[in-house]
């Protein structure tokens, strides 16, 4: 069987009417053969036949208007047997086309703020707005040489970056009272007799090897801490380690701010010179920052004295995860009630201030009053 | 002429209808596009022609160029690929109907302006001349060319430049739908080249050995002295000027009688071929198109991404 | 070495002919009449006929002559004595020369070289005045180039020779008689140049307007505006990336154009910058073409139409906003 296609006959050819078919079926054809004629849009065509054959059948009416390709016919070989196949009728005519209804004009857009592209550029470059600027363009479009950077605000003050020294003490001081229910115990002690027995022992001591009341106030503590270990050590994972060593740190501040507190490790067991020379030598590395880490990690309790700030009474916040920290404020002239007479003693009060998750006021007096009584009898620390 | 050059003139001439007649097919079909303008009663000019031509000659001609393509040695395959537009045709698929090229066949088109090629082919022969190659360049057109200044501007040029040329005019007697007579006051063309002091003659265009006697002396007259020479065939297409033509400037009555001087059937006849002999040319013929069509089915498209490839960036 | 426009192209075409046999020079009256532009003044008794072949008054046939030449081996050097004979060429030049590589799918080179004059500016009127660059410059597989320096209309014939594609040379009549002192060398077909270095506004143009742009910019210099002056050379390929550089700097472009405005290489410039350089912009790109009319004889009227030094000036100081 071969077919009958409408042809393309040209590149603009999309459809072609079928006019007139010069065979029937049944006819004889040969290849060459006109078998009809085909209407285009620009002529009337002869429709050829390929191939030899007999029409086998007519497969679109006259008239109908079919894409090109379409198989308009079939022819079949003689002896073929023929086909009943469905034909082709002409399309309906195709619907008339609406009339579109014309549309209210679009309303005006609004007025536009003209500004060249690169002005447009430089202003977000800038970071300044266009609204406002004053345009010296043509129409008042804003040009490149209206955009200026913003104007200088009045420069604000200068922030203070804290140091990491001071970011450290507020980390840990904030920590510290977040954490640490402190109670604070104040006792005034007499240096009557530590100050004569400074005097004296200074006397037969050069001056390199002097010994300064700080460090007889150190030593005191690192003794009567013996009695009291809930003043002596840890507080780490909700459970207080007490120290057999007292790692005694004494609060330096240092020339550039802040103050840093080492310590001197096994204060309680370095006799006095040696406690003051390492006291000396502690203060001048601080300064130089030269300390030795250890020096700085494994203090068990703190004192801090500011005696020679002039300030009375201190009321220091407790290092974590230490448990208490001890302060001393200036030695000072006070009335002292001697017998029955009113006297004057050079004084200091101390402070403790304690952990109370581990430490009771109770003992935190008692530890007050051995600080006490040590500093009596000088001698024997 | 012997046997076999009788056979080989027929073969020639047969395969070219064939050829056509195949491409007719498969542009109705929509697998060649654009314009397609046949050849077929023409085919005696060509196959007289163009075997008179040696390797290193030059042949430009006109959009009606398949059978010239053909019979010049471009492979069947190579020109129904570029017919389908692939990447393995002639032109690599950027020519089309109109543009079949060649260089290794010394075939420079393909032209589709009317007269296009003439101006091109004098240069051609200038080179030639230049260089010394006794090479003729020969080119076709038809006698539509003769309307165009090119013509009058190529054929003074050639003749007074004194060019290797060939000029065959293929006087089909209308210009797409213009009759000849009613665009040329004088319409015999070969008479034009005499003007221009171009040796001449006419022969009968539908007679392939008439064709070939005078295109093989011309040939030779041209190489031998180096100037121009025009032979105006007369000759007749069967079909249509292209697919798209439905000839309304043309009787019936005239196209049937020229068809009694069918280059193909006139020769078969004249020269006792018989049944069988022209049984094994139809076979070869048709075993040729057969394998062309399949070749340019499989050949594949020339990928877009290579769009500017011939040409330099703007 | 100090010499003039013409004597420089006339210098390579001599270079030419001397270095390869395979090139010959075809146009009407370049040989006996030494060329309507005195440029092949004495290559015909040098070379002989056979290589400075005049030609009949048939500019399509001899240019379709020198495409077929191209094609089988030779060098031919084509000289169209004006673009606006041109037209009777431009089947050839645009449906052979432009064509035949792409067409024949790669296998059929043109490397043919047309030379034309152009312009207006001689009182020569309507026919004689023409300046079609942007038509050639609007085809693919043609290559176009304007010198308008000494060095350049010395130079860009050697490399355009080296070329395997049509390559269309044109040389503004008012530019054969200027001079300069130059070192001859071959100079690149492609790529812009700028003549003038500026901040304030790019001047793009090409061939004959470039004196009239540099003259502008120095006008402009004595009111302040530094502008840049950028030498198209290449008309295709378009140098865009040398003047989207410039206009980055500049933000603004003024293009002088000695063809009509309406549909000129101008506008094309402009629609390319407002692609590429849109973001620069500080004002409009602005264009000095021809007016719309036929050139006409009258001198007043000739140089009121054409793109004359105060409009160039007058274009720039819009473009500022000034």
């Amino acid at each position: 069987m071969r077919e009958i296609r409408m042809p393309s006959l040209g590149a603009d050819m999309d459809a072609g009417t079928l006019l007139e078919w010069k065979v029937a079926v049944g006819d004889k054809v040969a290849r060459g053969d006109i078998v009809g004629l085909v209407e285009t849009e620009k002529a009337t065509m002869e429709l050829e036949s390929f191939a030899d054959g007999i029409v086998d059948a007519l497969l679109v009416e006259l008239g109908a208007k079919v894409p090109v390709g379409t198989v308009l016919a079939r022819l079949r070989d003689a002896g073929e047997a023929a086909i009943e196949a469905p034909v082709i009728a002409p399309a309906p005519p195709p619907p008339p086309i609406p009339v579109p209804v014309p549309r209210a004009p679009a309303p005006p857009p609004p007025a536009l703020v003209r500004s060249s592209p690169a002005a447009r550029k430089r202003a977000r470059e800038l970071g300044v707005s266009l609204t406002g600027v004053a345009g010296t363009g043509p129409h008042g479009a804003i040009v490149l040489r209206d955009v200026v950077p913003p104007a200088p605000r009045a420069a604000p003050p200068p922030v203070r970056t804290p140091t990491s020294m001071r970011q450290a003490i507020a980390l840990a001081m904030s920590r510290s009272k977040r954490e640490i229910p402190h109670f604070y115990l104040a006792h005034t002690i007499s240096m009557k007799h530590a100050l004569a027995w400074l005097t004296e022992a200074n006397s037969t001591r050069t001056i390199q090897h002097r010994i300064l009341p700080g460090a007889l106030l150190l030593r005191a503590v690192a003794v009567a801490l013996r009695d009291f270990p809930e003043l002596n050590g840890f507080y780490i994972d909700d459970e207080f380690r007490p120290s057999e060593e007292v790692h005694l740190a004494t609060a330096i501040s240092l020339r550039t701010g802040g103050l840093i507190a080492p310590a001197i490790l096994d204060a309680d067991e370095k006799p006095i010179d040696q406690l003051m020379a390492e006291l000396q030598d502690l203060v001048v590395r601080a300064r130089g920052g030269h300390l030795k880490s250890s020096e700085l990690t494994t203090a068990t309790i703190t004192v801090t004295s500011l005696g020679d700030r002039g300030c009375e009474t201190v009321f220091p916040v407790i290092a974590p995860p230490q448990v208490a920290i001890v302060g001393f404020g200036a030695v000072l002239e006070r009335p002292w009630v001697e017998g029955a007479a009113v006297v004057p003693h050079p004084t200091v009060v101390a402070t403790l201030a304690a952990d109370h998750r581990v430490c009771d006021g109770h003992r935190g007096g008692l530890f007050l009053a051995t600080l006490d009584h040590l500093l009596q009898e000088p001698a024997k620390l | 002429m012997t046997r076999e050059q009788i056979l080989a003139m027929l073969r020639s001439m047969v395969r070219v209808r064939r050829f056509e007649e195949r491409c007719a097919e498969d542009y109705v079909a929509a697998k060649i596009r654009g314009f397609l303008h046949l050849y077929i009663g023409q085919e005696a000019v060509a196959a007289g022609v163009i075997p008179a031509l040696g390797p290193a000659d030059s042949i430009v001609a006109s959009y009606r160029e398949h059978g010239h393509a053909l019979l010049r040695g471009i492979p069947a395959a190579a020109i129904m690929a570029e017919m389908y537009g692939k990447a393995s045709g002639c032109s690599g698929g950027r020519g089309g109907s109109m543009h079949l090229f060649s260089r290794e066949h010394r075939f420079f088109g393909g032209h589709a302006i009317v007269g296009g090629g003439l101006p091109v082919a004098i240069g051609i022969a200038l080179a030639d001349k230049l260089r010394g190659t006794r090479a003729v360049t020969c080119v076709f057109f038809g006698e539509g060319a003769a309307a165009e200044g090119e013509f009058h501007e190529t054929l003074n040029i050639a003749s007074l430049w004194r060019l290797p040329v060939l000029f065959v005019c293929e006087n089909n007697a209308y210009a797409m739908g213009t009759a000849l007579v009613r665009s040329e006051a004088e319409p015999a063309i070969h008479k034009k080249a005499a003007a221009h002091r171009i040796g001449s003659e006419s022969v009968d265009g539908m007679d392939v050995v008439a064709v070939s006697e005078a295109a093989t002396q011309a040939v030779e007259r041209v190489r031998e002295t180096g100037a121009p020479w025009f032979l105006e065939c007369m000759t007749y297409r069967f079909r249509a000027h292209s697919m798209f033509d439905p000839e309304l400037y043309r009787d019936k009555a005239e196209v049937e009688a020229w068809r009694a001087h069918d280059p193909i059937t006139t020769f078969i006849k004249r020269m006792t071929v018989t049944a069988d002999e022209l049984a094994v040319i139809e076979r070869e013929a048709a075993a040729e198109i057969t394998q062309a069509c399949a070749f340019a089915d499989a050949a594949p498209l020339e990928p877009v991404e290579d769009l500017l490839r011939h040409v330099r960036a703007p | 070495m100090k010499m003039s426009y013409r004597d420089a192209v006339r210098e390579g075409l001599r270079e030419a002919l001397i270095a390869d046999p395979g090139v010959l020079l075809i146009g009407i009256d370049i040989g006996k009449y030494g060329g309507t532009y005195a440029v092949t003044r004495g290559l015909l008794d040098e070379f002989g006929p056979e290589r400075i072949r005049d030609a009949p008054l048939s500019e399509s046939a001899f240019v379709g002559a020198g495409i077929g030449a191209a094609i089988n081996g030779l060098r031919p050097i084509v000289e169209i004595m004006t673009v606006n004979f041109s037209l009777l060429a431009l089947d050839q030049i645009v449906n052979s020369a432009a064509t035949l590589r792409h067409m024949s799918g790669g296998q059929i080179e043109v490397p043919l070289v047309i030379r034309m004059a152009t312009g207006a500016g001689r009182q020569l009127a309507a026919q004689h005045s023409h300046s079609f660059e942007n038509w050639f410059a609007h085809v693919p597989g043609l290559r176009v180039v304007a010198p308008a320096t000494v060095a350049d209309a010395r130079g860009m014939l050697a490399t355009a020779l080296r070329e395997r594609d049509p390559v269309i040379i044109f040389e503004h009549v008012q530019l054969y008689g200027i001079e300069d002192d130059i070192e001859p060398a071959p100079v690149a077909l492609d790529g812009a140049a700028i003549r003038r270095a500026g901040n304030d506004a790019t001047i793009i143009t090409y061939g004959g307007s470039l004196p009239r742009a540099l003259a502008a910019a120095d006008t402009l210099a004595a009111e302040n505006i530094a502008a840049e002056v950028i030498d198209l050379r290449s008309l295709r390929p378009l140098d865009v990336d040398t003047l989207v550089a410039s206009v980055t700097r500049t933000h603004r472009a003024v293009i002088v154009d000695e063809g009509w405005r309406t549909g000129s290489l101008a506008g094309e410039i402009a629609a390319q910058l407002g692609e590429r350089a849109f973001w620069e912009l500080d004002a409009p790109i602005g264009r000095v073409c021809t007016a719309e009319v036929p050139i006409p004889y009258a001198k007043h009227l000739e140089l009121a139409a054409l793109p004359s030094v105060e409009a160039i000036v007058a274009a720039v100081k819009e473009a500022c906003h000034a």
